[in-house]
């Protein structure tokens, strides 16, 4: 069960708010300080991109997001309820350090420590679209920010699942 | 913290003062900002980022694009940043190589300057 979940319509205005709210948790669950601005970076992508998602397909469904203290594990699940046939295509990036690549659009690599980032930066560059925001950035930002990262494609929407290491759960 | 947008003239090079958070909410703004600058025809912009509290990939799209715009009038955009926070987003994704990323806005203005 998840320790807190949150729902919220998909306005932009809402993803401050959520990541505010999955960072007070994380501190809460035990997550490392020097690792709380990495989950607010990577839960406030993929909520940017689940509220892009719902914008386009279906505004009117909330986003969702469950943050669940596991013990030794902070996972935060952030799912939308957009058609997949848009989405990301189903993987997996488990294991520590999620190689580049992993849980982004498909031919898009996350550049993440790679040598060959300079070039894939450049090319994002030439392919920005007209908003001046490439395809796959955001989760590609995840993928080189969270210790774990799986996106996965089901027939009810995409969700990205993150965790990060925590200490033992805060008592009272 | 909401955003928080200015911008001069110095030495011909218009600089950008950002203050705040840029994100899917407040992008937008920053968008505007530069489109409005480089139509003004200024070509040669310095992203002042050290009040920035905040960056995702909205804003860096945003940066790329107004990269893009001043590019094709032979222009550039630099940055400044030395908060290590937002200098981990640049190099995740590989960025450090397409920006001019300098210390101080001095520091940025003087380097334009070489290049012309």
């Amino acid at each position: 069960m998840a320790t807190v979940e949150v729902t919220f319509t998909p306005l932009p205005a809402h993803v401050r708010t959520a990541r505010l709210v999955a960072t007070a948790v994380a501190r809460r669950s035990g997550v490392d300080e020097a690792l709380l601005d990495e989950v607010r970076l990577a839960v406030g992508e993929a909520c940017s991109r689940a509220v892009e998602a719902h914008r386009r397909h279906c505004p009117a469904e909330p986003v969702k997001i469950e943050m669940t203290d596991q013990g030794e594990r902070f996972v935060v699940v952030v799912s939308d309820q957009a058609p997949t046939s848009t989405a990301p295509s189903a993987t997996t990036g488990a294991g520590t350090g999620a190689s580049p690549g992993t849980g982004a659009s498909p031919g898009t690599s996350t550049g993440a420590n790679g040598h060959d980032a300079g070039q894939e930066a450049a090319t994002l560059v030439q392919g920005a679209d007209e908003a001046g925001t490439p395809a796959g950035f955001g989760l590609a930002v995840i993928s080189g920010l969270a210790d774990d990262v799986r996106v996965s494609s089901t027939s009810s929407g995409v969700s990205v699942r993150m965790s990060w290491p925590s200490a033992a759960p805060a008592v009272g | 913290m909401d955003l928080k947008l200015g911008h001069y003239n110095k030495d011909g090079i218009e600089v950008v003062d950002v203050e705040g958070e840029i994100d899917v909410y407040t992008a937008p703004r920053l968008r505007e900002l530069l489109i409005d600058l480089v139509n003004k025809n200024n070509y040669q912009l310095v992203v002042n980022m050290e009040k920035v509290e905040f960056l995702d990939s909205t804003g860096l799209g945003v940066l790329v694009g107004g990269l893009k715009r001043v590019r094709a009038h032979d222009g550039s955009l630099d940055l400044v940043c030395t908060q290590e926070r937002i200098l981990k987003i640049f190099r995740i994704t590989g960025l450090t190589k397409v920006f001019g990323i300098h210390e101080t806005v001095d520091g940025a203005i003087a380097a334009k300057k070489l290049e012309k």
